[in-house]
């Protein structure tokens, strides 16, 4: 898959693309999304009130669900690496960096500032819709909107 | 089946929350990120656009994210009618209007736009990137803090 060898503007060909994930694959996928829509909904997490209240510091608690949450992904990443271990297709598990540039501060202001309004990050709308919240389409939407105005003005902004 | 019902402790939620990093990469390979599922949905509808961020997007590498924001609601739909918690109001009232449909509109492009421009959200970054020691991700976080803490303390007289 040489991307170099595309001339630039053209769409990325079906050979070009990599190789999809098996069933095996998908079906996880699937049965771990729905225990993650699971927890969003149980810890309240997918709450506007919740999120309102940890803006306004009034309460700890999600602070405190992201808090763990990052100390037992990071004790997993390194017992995953130091391990050695590999997924069940066989590849080696490796982090791909999410590099830093100008979009890290401008675009993460943003999206904090949606947050806030919305009561949810992307996850928990996914929740809130699947949990009967409709008024949660409209921050899908507007999240469409706001990616494919991203797209359009992508060459034109810092990176 | 009272704890099942109830609304989880934090602790439990966070573990469980963080577990999915390694659930996801041991059985799927694939890093914890939401957000994509806007790009990627974005270019299967538009396979062919001007726009090198759909058409050059590899949909068949990322196809997973769809396939997973679908389970998230498929979760909280069961978490909701089968599991259900005290609470069933995901938004205020205030919202359920023209007006309130308006603000998660715009919320909503902020969220699009800005995980987008920053390359991930509270999930991709946060957990997973903070979890991985990436130097841009806690970075990233500081500033959906900034963002959400502006609003909410600077703003939020008009908005809320």
């Amino acid at each position: 898959m040489n991307q170099e060898a595309i001339p630039a503007g053209e769409p990325l060909s079906a050979e070009a693309q990599s190789s999809g994930m098996s069933a095996v694959g998908y079906v996880s996928v699937l049965a771990i999304g729905a225990y993650l829509g699971i927890l969003f909904t149980k810890s309240e997490v997918a709450r506007w009130e919740r999120i309102h209240n940890m803006f306004l510091f009034q309460e700890a608690y999600i602070y405190l669900i992201i808090s763990v949450a990052i100390v037992v992904a990071m004790i997993s990443m390194f017992l995953v690496k130091r391990l050695g271990l590999k997924s069940l297709d066989g590849q080696l598990i490796v982090y791909q960096p999410k590099p830093y540039h100008t979009g890290v501060i401008i675009g993460g202001t943003m999206f904090g500032a949606g947050w806030a309004i919305a009561g949810a990050c992307p996850g928990p709308v996914y929740a809130q819709i699947g949990g009967g919240q409709w008024m949660a389409l409209c921050t899908l939407a507007g999240a469409m909107l706001g990616m494919f105005c991203y797209a359009a003005l992508k060459p034109k902004l810092p990176h | 089946m009272d704890w099942f019902i109830q609304p989880w402790p934090w602790w439990i939620s966070g573990i469980l929350i963080g577990l999915t990093v390694p659930l996801l990469y041991l059985l799927s390979g694939k890093a914890f990120g939401i957000s994509t599922s806007f790009q990627q949905a974005g270019a299967m509808c538009f396979p062919d656009s001007k726009l090198e961020y759909l058409s050059r997007h590899d949909r068949k590498e990322k196809m997973w994210t769809v396939v997973f924001v679908a389970g998230i609601a498929i979760g909280s739909f069961i978490a909701t009618r089968i599991l259900p918690a005290e609470y069933s109001d995901f938004l205020p009232a205030e919202f359920d209007s023209l007006g309130g449909g308006i603000k998660l509109l715009i919320a909503g492009f902020l969220i699009g736009f800005g995980t987008r421009y920053a390359g991930g959200c509270t999930s991709g970054h946060s957990i997973t990137g903070i979890a991985n020691l990436n130097w841009p991700s806690l970075v990233a976080t500081i500033f959906f803090f900034v963002g959400g803490l502006a609003v909410t303390w600077g703003l939020g007289q008009w908005i809320f």
